[in-house]
């Protein structure tokens, strides 16, 4: 074979060429020795077929992909041998936008990156901060923000389960959950004022107080949910083309799942039982009754059941806020972080100089670092934070539970069919903003 | 069906401890650091540059050459066992002297510990770091990543190459501080070269399978391979 | 784009003589209505508006209404592009090609701020507006837009489709911008008009 005149002309940053000249093929999987493991098709396929497997790319623009996600499977037939996803097709530069806003205008960031989990990461952020300020929050606003955590965690599931039971075939469920998200979002557009990207948090507490008849409205919510949820359960669960479809496919055993750096529901489903709530706790998550459903399999079936169990776990936790939300200011007593309520800015002059100031150039945090995990829908979720003393942050890091969890995939499809690539993909629960961020 | 006795339990490897809560009016410094600072400064003598405790959490400052052995012993030893890989990243300061700070953010599931690890890359000399890739799986799209983003090469990493911007990405690399927000060419600039990417041609050559069976295609379709033509449309 | 004004080129004159006749303009009625009403959308969907357009689509706002449920993922069946979400540069050549894809008649809505001006997301990464790559019909704006203002941006898209003309076709041809025209903006001018500006990268003027 001619080495010189070799082929498709791709820049590469560091794959280079091997003693033949060959461009060098990089293996995906090593045994513990640390040497290469070639993939082959599994034994009951023809072996001199190996060298004709087929190149399919899939995306990034495509509807099974849950965003631009772009995944080049080689196939042997329609079994997957290996596969490579591309990311990044949704990269905005988050990390670096946040270096040139104030701590108070990162919150509006927060809600586009993982935009299904909006408030939720309102409230991981705040939590961040406000670690990196010092600061501690007032008792009636750790209550709002739990609920607003949980409200969150529904609504993510609510999409995951709807766009999951598309990709496996079932139109139906989708149109139920987002009937039941269009009940959050009363809710949440009563709040404060926006159905998805809702920026509720500001440092040192939220933007609005609920409104008065807001906690009816969540009642009534926390009343009805559980019978759309057991009717999708009805469907699902127990139904054999379902079982059938995702049982036994993208397994990951708990010790790789570890290795790989899955949280959330991916790790628990492998039967790890870490939850950034019940082992790194904050905003008082110990003083809440909940259960945290661990799988065993650490299959989709599995991953099904954990995420549909801590819809129900999650309404278990909104009742008891619910029930103990204090009365009390919302937000800390501090001009110097939280703006000062209008009133008091346009007629006092001291609250108007506060005003000035924080609006003008932003809160400033001491001098320091610190990094707040939170449990998301998708995992864990952290904002890592530096600070030098100015009121922007010198670094913002996300920690993307979406993007760790993506990064196994090429593990988990290998060896399935095309049908299961979709199914486990699905599974899997990215938002590609998080992802790409 | 994986056997429940052999799984990580989270904090399995604490004896009688209490249960976890919420930290409330965590101290700025100081504080209680985490007992494995002090056992790499002494497993380790010479690797560890400084560490400290801020707003609750233990940072240990070590040196480049010395990350693998350190890592591996954190990962391997029954006492420390830091199984969880939660971050990798790097911290670039505004101030330019200072050199740019990667970060390692490791959990110790079965001790319920949370370490960060440091190590300091001076801007003079080559960005270049060795990678935890063999200890972790997890790293390997963080430390992607982190070299799309920095320019920090990971030796010993499998596949180096940009994740989040496409692979012939001209302007540098984004979050340095000298990078401007906008970048560094022009809007139209930014356009045209974004149009003139190929997306087939991206393949990189590990997804090449094709590239086996290179010499059995057509002249002219090897021909139109190679000047980068799109197939199709 | 510069188009040439000479008067030799395509135009409909509506004097008496050349009107068009009862048959043609029922036509265009028949043919618009048609198409009006079962635009076929390809939902270019990246980002958080993708999600409004899914519930757009979903029971309580319902896009079935405007014959627009039939989601066509393969934009050779789709009549209208909704892009839906941020538009990074590493995405552009794609949504291009998506467009050159679509067989004429084809509409596109950008829907949402990053769609139509790139947004919040004014850095080295997002391209500042679709209206860069492709020709776009319809801004919503918004972020997200309501579902009740993607609607509206529908409506007014069929607004416009209802109101083109057979006899017209200039719409349905692309045209490349013609040197001559006094509206033509050279390359070298366009860079130089869209060069990043040094100090307004911070939000405020204050001190970092």
């Amino acid at each position: 074979m001619a080495t010189g005149n070799r082929t498709v002309e791709v820049e590469l940053s560091t794959t280079g060429l091997d003693a033949e000249g060959r461009p060098q093929r990089v293996p995906l999987v090593t045994n513990d020795g640390g040497s290469p493991v070639s993939i082959t098709a599994p034994d009951s396929l023809e072996p001199e077929l190996s060298g004709d497997h087929m190149l399919i790319n899939i995306g990034p623009q495509h509807p099974a992909t849950h965003g631009v996600l772009r995944l080049v499977l080689e196939l042997d037939g329609e079994t997957v041998v290996r596969c490579i996803p591309h990311v990044g097709y949704l990269h905005c530069g988050f990390e670096k936008i946040g270096e040139y806003r104030q701590y108070n205008q990162i919150i509006p960031w927060t809600d586009r990156e993982d935009y299904l989990n909006s408030i939720g990461n309102n409230v991981a952020f705040a939590l961040g901060a406000e670690r990196l300020f010092g600061i501690e929050i007032t008792p009636r606003c750790t209550v709002l923000r739990v609920i607003a955590s949980e409200l969150s965690r529904i609504m993510s599931h609510l999409v995951w389960l709807g766009t999951f039971c598309i990709d496996i075939g079932a139109f139906t469920p989708f149109l139920w959950a987002f009937q039941e998200r269009e009940n959050i979002y009363n809710l949440l557009e009563s709040w404060v004022g926006a159905r998805l990207t809702t920026s509720a948090t500001r440092v040192g507490g939220m933007a609005a107080d609920i409104p008065t008849g807001w906690m009816d409205g969540l009642r009534q919510f926390i009343r009805n949910f559980p019978r759309t949820l057991d009717e999708i359960d009805r469907m699902l669960t127990r139904n054999a083309i379902w079982v059938g479809r995702i049982t036994g496919i993208g397994v990951m055993t708990a010790e790789e799942a570890i290795n790989w750096g899955l949280s959330g529901p991916m790790l628990r489903a492998s039967g790890v039982d870490y939850d950034v709530r019940k082992d790194f706790p904050y905003l008082d998550y110990e003083t809440y009754d909940f259960d945290v459903p661990v799988g065993t399999n650490g299959d989709v079936y599995d991953r099904f059941l954990v995420r549909m169990e801590e819809l129900r776990q999650s309404i278990r936790i909104l009742q008891q806020a619910a029930e103990r939300l204090p009365d009390g200011p919302v937000n800390i007593d501090d001009p110097r972080i939280i703006l000062p309520p209008k009133s008091k800015a346009t007629s006092e002059m001291e609250s108007m100089i506060h005003h000035f100031k924080q609006v003008m150039e932003g809160p400033r945090p001491p001098i320091g670092e610190a990094y707040v995990a939170v449990e998301s829908p998708k995992g864990e979720k952290g904002y890592y934070m530096v600070s030098d003393g100015t009121s922007k942050p010198s670094r913002w890091r996300i920690r993307p539970p979406s993007f760790i969890n993506l990064a196994a995939i090429p593990k988990m499809v290998e060896g399935h069919l095309l049908s299961d690539v979709i199914a486990i993909n699905a599974s899997i629960d990215i938002v590609m903003g998080e992802v790409d961020r | 069906m994986t056997d429940r006795s052999q799984l990580v339990s989270t904090g399995s490897a604490l004896q009688g401890a209490a249960a976890p809560t919420t930290s409330h009016n965590v101290l700025h410094r100081g504080g209680e650091p985490n007992p494995s600072a002090a056992a790499i400064a002494s497993r380790f003598p010479g690797a560890v540059v400084r560490s400290g405790v801020m707003w609750g959490e233990t940072t240990v400052v070590i040196t480049s050459s010395s990350i693998v052995e350190v890592m591996m012993w954190l990962h391997d030893d029954p006492s420390q066992q830091y199984d969880f890989l939660s971050d990798i990243t790097a911290v670039e300061s505004r101030d330019f002297e200072e050199p740019i700070e990667v970060v390692w953010h490791l959990r110790s599931l079965p001790y319920r510990r949370f370490l960060r690890v440091k190590a300091l890359l001076e801007k003079s000399a080559a960005l270049e770091i060795p990678s935890v890739w063999g200890i972790w799986k997890s790293a390997d799209w963080m430390e992607r990543e982190c070299y799309d983003m920095f320019g920090i090469r990971f030796t010993g990493h499998p596949d180096l190459r940009r994740i989040l911007m496409w692979e012939q990405y001209k302007e540098g690399f984004p979050l340095r501080k000298d990078f401007p927000l906008r970048g560094r060419f022009s809007r139209a600039e930014q356009l045209r070269q974004a149009l003139a990417q190929n997306p087939e041609a991206k393949y990189s050559m590990e997804e090449l399978s094709i590239a086996d069976a290179f010499e059995d295609l057509p002249a002219e379709m090897r021909q139109r391979l190679r000047t980068g033509e799109r197939t199709g449309e | 784009m510069g188009l040439t004004a000479q008067p030799e080129t395509r135009t409909v004159s509506y004097e008496p003589q050349n009107q068009e006749g009862w048959v043609a303009t029922r036509l265009d009625f028949l043919v618009n209505w048609g198409r009006a009403n079962s635009l076929w959308p390809m939902p270019f969907g990246t980002a958080c508006c993708a999600i409004e357009f899914m519930a757009t689509a979903a029971s309580r706002f319902d896009l079935a209404r405007f014959g627009m449920e039939r989601m066509s993922f393969s934009p050779r069946q789709a009549d209208v592009l909704i892009c839906a979400g941020r538009v990074p540069f590493k995405l552009a050549p794609i949504i291009r090609r998506i467009w050159q894809q679509m067989p004429q008649p084809k509409w596109s809505i950008s829907m949402g701020a990053c769609a139509s001006t790139g947004g919040m997301f004014d850095n080295y990464a997002v391209v500042q507006g679709i209206d860069t790559i492709i020709p776009v019909d319809v801004y919503v704006p918004g972020c997200p837009p309501r579902p009740e203002g993607l609607i509206y941006g529908i409506r007014m898209l069929q607004e416009k489709v209802m109101n083109e003309r057979r006899v017209d076709n200039r719409l349905r041809e692309e045209m490349n911008p013609d040197p001559s025209s006094q509206l033509y903006i050279p390359p070298s001018v366009i860079d130089e008009l869209g060069e990043p500006f040094g100090n307004s990268v911070h939000q405020t003027r204050s001190a970092p």
